[in-house]
This record gives structure tokens, C-alpha cells and sequence, in this order.
């Protein structure tokens, strides 16, 4: 590290007695990657732009915002109204949330297909999975601080799962809610604890991230990089590749940031909180709805809780519950498939938690929730003791010198070096 | 496999408000001067939407989110924004003699509510709350086409249907059962000019008024929209290049 | 265990690589930098006052009301001013100072646009406070204006320091006249 030489004397006379330069170009510039990388290796970079931007957006906001239940609805739409650029900056944190998710979810199913959970990289995936919680949390309470319907009747629900618990639930409800209802007390809380969480998460994503750069990134084909001619440095190849990333993350994000606003909300919550009166259809944020399907398929209250929860559990434990050897799904064509059905099954699961539970939604959330933990408990333990998987190739270099890196090609000719 | 990921996730949640609304409705779709990337608001057919909203509605909607400065949208001048808020009464004070007082309305003032409070207006609307118009037309799915329709919709009730003493019948409600009364029935307003004045005409332009009060920044919006999406466009398009250029021997 | 090398990776400057400082790499950078600024903008400016803060920075008062010898207090941009209307006796008294004995010489012809009304800032410049003199009864300090109680500021008719530890006079808010009954403050 101390080899680095910069060029600024300024630089060195700082790295010399604070070697920030010195790891910011270990981690950043010189560090070697998997030169086989593909697209599906951009949403860590820009789950952590998300974060940025939910942060940034955020502090400004919460400079206008008033966490009161008297005046939290309307200070919002005074942001909206009078405070200069206030429209774009609530509109940019609200959409970016869901954007988050998006990046997060496509980077979850990324790790999921190419078997990045598998050793070493098992704790790597877990702090993930407690991101992944982190998240959803922030958001939830994020969600109630405009105080409309669906913040409040959403925070009601919610907060009352906990009821399901024996014995000390109801005591649990109450503490939480820091009354009888979900109220003032609840707002203030939620607010104080929106604001601390990001910076949790940001923390939890630097051990994330030394995690990452003990082993380094998996890549495609699952297999450990063998030496030099496998990687190649991060700067400039992923750094532009990343900025070209964003350039799409961000079209996107501008488009329904600045025409289609409101199309992932609920119009419900342009109406101020009415303790009163109970919306037809409570719908979550569409991010939750897959574990909102989970804990309605259940009749049972504290079931449906415990299962839900449960369906969070159980990516903790998937690095023990797959063992195959084989990461990458390319060599695992039986996996390959079941992968694709998890998938269609979580976008059905998604769908349906947004359908009021009645009639063939209910019985169709059953199947997919029961599928869902099949697919955990059952399938990747039977796959990964009997699947007969295709024969992997010896190393990243071969492939890309054959030209065709999606064919799993036996040997080849030996391995030579890439310029 | 991003594609189709994206392509999936994208039109899930783009659909999904629409899956969320349901029920046998009627909803007359139209063009709407303010939709699509390059929209704007109609200022006179706003400006005519005020004059309905004061005449026929603000007897029982308050809209409390509107200040009389904000009406420069419409295409007011100063002036004419000082008339319009000194021809209201707000409450002020308290004075030195620890009393609220009255006094006319100036352009940093909000319009006043018809009612001081919920129970008050429950009270004169038998149980029913009359809910603020400030912000109805982002509150409902399908906002403008929604009110439109409602505002059109009354119609006598299906041969079958009971309707309560107390409701109406409305086609676009959901349920189809309203508390309040038809608000038009053309002619209702006297439009300066040969303006459109049966209900269609009078509801497309309390339509574009509430449209505006939901989201004034709409315009802004939209143009600073275009020049980003330019902007991101050229910059996906150089940043793709670069990244080929720089991958070039890798390749 | 991922290893450092410096031999296969391409080198940075030394070695002409096609690709590093090209026009299109430097335009990515470029345009990154031109939305970065773009975006940080109105960050910043949503710190300026917003829209209902400026809708109260000017007032119209009607003064009509106020009787000779009296004065009211208005609230302007979330500061008392001071509206006397003064007697002809404060006029003269404000106009016959010698400047000389001025701390802060300001004849009285340029504190106020028409005489018998007095527009002020009711803030002391020393360091704060309201001074008396507003209401009936109120102390006006030895020279019948105002008196600041907290460290013995006295102001003249005119609203002029005379004694006491303030450096200036009481400041004038810009203000005209719409009518002979409305003045528009700010």
C-alpha cells in the first residue's frame, strides 16, 4: 500500500499520516476484478447511489418537514408548494425508494442465480439480507410521515402484527405505538428513527464491502479467479462502466420522477389521516407486497406473522441450505429452471398482494407462498444432492479466449495469458 | 436476463393504481390540455374553473391549500389577485383585546373553508363531509377523468337500484351511491364571453382548476422533465461510448 | 485471495493506451460534472426563503386609524415596526437638532417621506431588543422617542440615538405610501 506514489506532495504528506488515498485506490483503483463481469454486476453500485441520493434528499426535506400529526400532512405539501424546488426533492426521495428496491431486488436475484451466497461469500450475502431488513423497515416508516391515509392505516396494520405475539404481544403494541393508537407519539418516533436508520444501513454496507473485497466478487461462471489474467483493475474499466449504469438508473428515475410521479403511490394517500375511517383496499408499498401475500395466505394471525418473518429467515440460512459446489446456474440447467419458477412465483406473489383477499386470490397466494418456501427448504437441498450439473470450465481466462464465454466448453487449449 | 427483469418489474408497478381501482364505474376517458411529456394548464378555462368553484362549490368544499398569491397561475396580475382576496373575509387577531376579528383578505392568505371544522360541516351536510378540493384530483385514481365523470354522471337510478332519502345516484362514484346533490345542470354559471356553460364544458373546466390546484408545479415539472431526459438521453448515449472505448482491449 | 498486479493490468499514463484521456472518456466527465452542479443547485437554493415566506417580506397597514400623537406596532418580516403618527411639536423638535450632536447625523426630511408619520424598525441597534415608547404611559427616554430598557438606548422624534450605547439610529424600512391611508412596507 505504502508502494503507492502519488504525485500531489499534498497527497502524500496526508496519506503518510491518514492513508485514506492509499485505500481508496486499493479499493477502488487498482482493485482487481473479474474481467468477465456482466450487467447484472451494476446494482451494487447503484444500490449504493440510491442510498446516496435517499440521504441527500432526505436531510433537505426533513429541513421543511414537521413530525407532528397537526401539521406533518401539510408541511409536506408546503414542500410541495412553496419551498423552492421542494416539488423535485420530494418527488426524487419518494420515487427513489422504489427505484432502491428495484436495484435491490434485481441485485438479490443476481447473487441468487450465479450462487454468490455459496462460501466464502456466506457472510457477505447475510449482511446483505440484513440491508435487505434494514430497508424495508426505513421505508415503512418513511411511508408514514406524510401522514396520510395509507401511512396511517398502513403503520396500524402493521404495527398490530405484533399483537400476534403470545402472551406480551399486546404490551409490545403498546410500546411500539407509545399510546393506545397509532398516533403523535408514534409519528414523532418514527421520524427520530427514519432519519438514524440510513445511516445504519450505510454503516452495515461498508462491512458489506469489506466483505466483498476479502475474496472479491463472484463473477458469471462461478469460478474462482485464477490469477492475473483473470482480473483486471477496477479503474477504469468498472468506474466507466459503472458511470454508464447510472447514466441508464438515472434516465429512468428522471422519467417517472418527472412524469409519471405518482404512478407507484397510492392516490389514497393525498388524504390527510382519519383515525375514522379505514380505506377500502389497505395496499402496502409495492416493494412489500410479496411478504404482505405471504402473511395474509396464512388464516392463522401469529402463523401468518411467524411466516412471513419466516420468508426473511430463510435467505439467512440459503447458503446452508444449497450446497451444490457448483455457484453459477449457466452449469446447473435443473437449477436454472427452478430459478425461473421462484422468480415468476415472487412476481405472482407480488401481484397478489395487492388483490383484497377474497375468492381465487386466496387460494392462488396459498400455492405461491407454499412454493416459495418449497423452493428454499425443499428443492435447493434435493438439487443441490442430486443434480447433475454441466462441466465447468477451468478458468475465466478460457472461455473469453474461446470467444463464445456462455457455452460451457471442457478443456481447450491452454491457458493463455490476456493481454 | 437485466431486460427482462426491468421489462417484468416496470410494467408491474406502472399497472398496478390501475389493478388497484376496480368496480363496474363508468369512466369517461378525455383529452386533457395537461397530459401527456409537453402538457400545460388551459389559464382561461382555470381562470373560468375558479368563477364555478367559487358560485357553485365553495359553499360547502373549502380548498385551504390555495393561497390568492398562487392564482398569478392562472394569469392573474397583482392587482387583479388583491381584488379577488379583499372580496373574502378571514379571520385574524387575536387583537389587544384578546379577541379573533374579521378582516378582508390579502394575497398572502389562503382561501377560508366554508366550515371552521369537520363536525361543523358533518353538522350541515347531514353526516356527510364535503371533503377540501385542494388536493381531490391526485386523491382519487384516474384524478381528471374521475371528477369529470362524476360530475357528469348523475343520472336516475337503474330500474332495481334503491336510493336512501339523502343520496343520489351516481354513475362514476363508487358504489354509485352519493351524498351530494347533482352540483350542475348547465347554465349554472354565467361565463363572460360565448365559454362552454352545460355541464360538460362547466366540470372540463372545474377539472382543470382542481388539476392545477393538486400539483401547480405540473408545468415546471414537465418542462424541467424534458430537458433532463434530453440531457440523460445524450449522457446514456456518450457514457455507453466511453465505456466501449475504454473496454476496447478487452474486448 | 485476490492478488494486486501491476504487470497485466493496462497501465494508466506511461503507456499509449488508446482509450484513457479520450475526447469521449473526458466528455462522460464532463457531462457528469454539468449534471452534478445542475442537480446540486437547487439543493442549495431550496434554503432560500420559500414561496409563503415571501408572500409576507411587504405589508399594506392602513393608517387612518391612528390619531395624532399615537402610534401602532406592525409585524414586517417577523420584526416589530414602529408607525407614529407624530405632532406637529415632534416635528419641529426632529427638524431643529443641531446634526452636530448626532451620534448618527440624519437630517429628519430623510427618515421620513411625509412628516407627520413616522415608519421605524422597532429594534434597538445596540443589540436587540424593542424599546419602549409604543403605548400610552410608556417611557420615552429623555428625548420623547423611544427608550430601550435593556441597556438605556434613547431615541429622539425622529428615531434618532441620543444617549446610551446604540452606534445608529432605528432603521427605516423602505416603505411608500399607495394613499394618503395605506402604507406598503417592504
Amino acid at each position: 500500500m505504502s508502494a503507492n506514489q502519488f504525485k500531489s506532495p499534498v497527497v502524500r504528506w496526508i496519506d503518510h499520516r491518514l492513508p485514506v488515498f492509499s485505500m481508496l485506490h486499493h479499493t477502488a483503483h487498482d482493485y482487481p476484478t473479474p474481467k468477465n463481469l456482466n450487467y447484472m454486476w451494476n446494482f451494487g453500485s447503484l444500490a449504493g447511489l440510491s442510498l446516496a441520493i435517499m440521504i441527500v434528499t432526505g436531510i433537505v426535506l426533513a429541513m421543511s418537514y414537521t413530525a407532528h400529526v397537526d401539521y406533518a400532512f401539510d408541511s409536506v405539501e408546503r414542500i410541495m408548494r412553496d419551498v423552492n424546488h421542494g416539488w423535485m426533492i420530494r418527488y426524487i426521495h419518494m420515487n427513489t425508494a422504489s427505484f432502491f428496491f428495484i436495484v435491490i431486488y434485481l441485485h438479490m436475484f443476481r447473487g441468487l442465480y450465479y450462487g454468490s451466497y455459496k462460501a466464502p461469500r456466506e457472510l457477505l450475502w447475510m449482511l446483505g439480507v440484513v440491508i435487505f431488513l434494514l430497508m424495508m423497515a426505513t421505508a415503512f416508516m418513511g411511508y408514514v410521515l406524510p401522514w396520510g391515509q395509507m401511512s396511517f392505516w398502513g403503520a396500524t396494520v402493521i404495527t398490530n402484527l405484533f399483537s400476534a405475539i403470545p402472551y406480551v404481544g399486546e404490551s409490545i403494541v403498546t410500546l411500539l405505538w407509545g399510546g393506545f393508537s397509532v398516533d403523535n407519539a408514534t409519528l414523532n418516533r418514527f421520524f427520530s428513527l427514519h432519519y438514524l436508520m440510513p445511516f445504519v444501513i450505510a454503516g452495515v454496507v461498508v462491512l458489506h464491502i469489506v466483505a466483498l473485497h476479502r475474496f472479491g466478487s463472484n463473477n458469471p461462471i462461478g469460478i474462482d479467479t485464477k490469477g492475473p489474467q483473470d482480473t483486471i483493475s477496477f479503474h477504469p474499466y468498472y468506474t466507466i462502466k459503472d458511470v454508464f449504469g447510472i447514466a441508464v438508473f438515472l434516465l429512468l428515475l428522471a422519467m417517472v420522477v418527472f412524469f409519471f410521479p405518482n404512478a407507484m403511490g397510492h392516490p389514497d394517500n393525498y388524504i390527510p389521516a382519519n383515525a375514522m375511517q379505514t380505506p377500502a383496499h389497505i395496499v402496502p408499498e409495492w416493494y412489500f407486497l410479496p411478504f404482505y401475500a405471504i402473511l395474509r395466505a396464512v388464516p392463522d394471525k401469529l402463523g401468518g406473522v411467524l411466516l412471513m418473518f419466516g420468508a426473511i429467515a430463510v435467505l439467512f440460512i440459503l447458503p446452508w441450505l444449497d450446497r451444490s459446489p457448483v455457484r453459477s446456474a449457466r452449469f446447473r440447467p435443473l437449477f436454472r429452471i427452478f430459478f425461473w419458477l421462484f422468480f415468476v412465483n415472487a412476481i405472482a406473489l407480488g401481484y397478489l398482494g395487492g388483490k383484497p383477499a377474497e375468492g381465487i386470490y386466496v387460494i392462488l397466494s396459498r400455492v405461491a407462498t407454499a412454493w416459495y418456501f418449497l423452493h428454499f427448504l425443499a428443492i435447493l437441498p434435493i438439487l443441490s444432492m442430486f443434480e447433475i450439473t454441466k462441466p465447468l470450465p477451468k478458468s475465466i481466462s478460457e472461455p473469453v479466449l474461446k470467444g463464445n464465454s456462455k457455452r460451457a466448453g471442457p478443456l481447450g487449449a491452454g491457458l493463455e495469458p490476456a493481454e | 436476463m437485466i431486460k427482462q427483469f426491468s421489462i417484468v418489474m416496470i410494467s408491474l408497478f406502472l399497472t398496478a393504481p390501475a389493478m388497484a381501482a376496480g368496480g363496474d364505474v363508468e369512466l369517461q376517458k378525455r383529452d386533457w390540455s395537461f397530459s401527456g411529456p409537453f402538457g400545460t394548464f388551459d389559464k382561461a378555462s382555470m381562470q373560468r374553473g375558479f368563477q364555478a368553484y367559487r358560485e357553485v362549490c365553495a359553499g360547502c368544499h373549502g380548498m385551504k391549500l390555495i393561497a390568492f398569491r398562487n392564482f398569478a397561475d392562472l394569469g392573474y396580475n397583482n392587482d387583479e389577485i388583491k381584488a379577488i382576496a379583499a372580496e373574502y373575509e378571514v379571520q385574524d387577531g387575536p387583537n389587544d383585546d384578546g379577541e379573533m376579528f374579521m378582516r378582508p383578505g390579502i394575497a398572502a392568505d389562503r382561501i377560508p373553508s366554508p366550515y371552521a371544522n369537520d363536525n361543523a360541516a358533518r353538522a350541515s351536510n347531514n353526516g356527510a363531509l364535503p371533503p377540501d378540493l385542494s388536493l381531490i384530483a391526485k386523491a382519487r385514481g384516474n384524478g381528471p377523468d374521475y371528477l369529470f365523470s362524476l360530475l357528469a354522471g348523475y343520472k336516475d337510478a337503474p330500474g332495481g337500484t334503491t336510493v336512501p332519502d339523502g343520496m343520489y345516484y351516481n354513475a362514476a362514484y363508487p358504489g354509485h351511491l352519493i351524498a351530494m346533490p347533482q352540483p350542475l345542470y348547465g347554465e349554472d354559471v354565467t361565463y363572460s364571453g360565448d365559454a362552454d356553460d352545460s355541464i360538460e364544458g362547466i366540470s372540463s373546466d372545474l377539472v382543470q382548476f382542481l388539476m392545477w390546484a393538486a400539483e401547480p408545479k405540473m408545468e415546471v415539472r414537465k418542462r424541467i422533465g424534458v430537458a433532463a431526459v434530453f440531457f440523460l438521453g445524450i449522457f446514456v448515449v456518450v457514457s455507453y461510448m466511453a465505456k466501449r472505448r475504454v473496454w476496447a482491449d478487452v474486448h | 485471495m485476490a492478488e494486486s498486479d501491476t504487470n497485466k493490468n493496462p497501465a494508466k499514463e506511461d503507456v499509449q493506451e488508446p482509450g484513457r484521456r479520450d475526447f469521449i472518456v473526458v466528455a462522460t466527465y464532463a457531462m457528469a460534472g454539468l449534471g452534478a452542479a445542475a442537480v446540486a443547485w437547487p439543493l442549495i437554493d431550496q434554503l432560500n426563503p420559500a414561496a409563503d415566506t415571501l408572500a409576507l417580506a411587504n405589508i399594506e397597514v392602513d393608517i387612518s386609524k391612528i390619531a395624532v400623537g399615537q402610534s401602532i406596532t406592525v409585524k414586517w418580516r417577523g420584526k416589530p415596526v414602529f408607525i407614529r403618527h407624530r405632532t406637529a411639536d415632534e416635528i419641529v423638535r426632529a427638524n431643529a437638532t443641531d446634526l452636530d450632536d448626532l451620534r448618527d447625523p440624519q437630517i429628519d426630511t430623510a427618515r421620513a417621506e411625509k412628516p407627520e408619520y413616522l415608519v421605524l424598525v422597532g429594534v434597538c441597534t445596540h443589540l436587540g431588543c424593542v424599546p419602549l415608547g409604543q403605548k400610552t404611559g410608556e417611557v420615552r427616554g429623555d428625548y420623547d422617542g423611544w427608550f430601550c430598557p435593556c441597556h438605556g438606548s434613547h431615541y429622539d422624534t425622529s428615531g434618532r440615538i441620543r444617549k446610551g450605547p446604540a452606534p445608529t439610529n432605528l432603521e427605516v424600512p423602505p416603505y411608500n405610501f399607495l394613499s394618503d391611508s395605506v402604507v406598503r412596507i417592504g
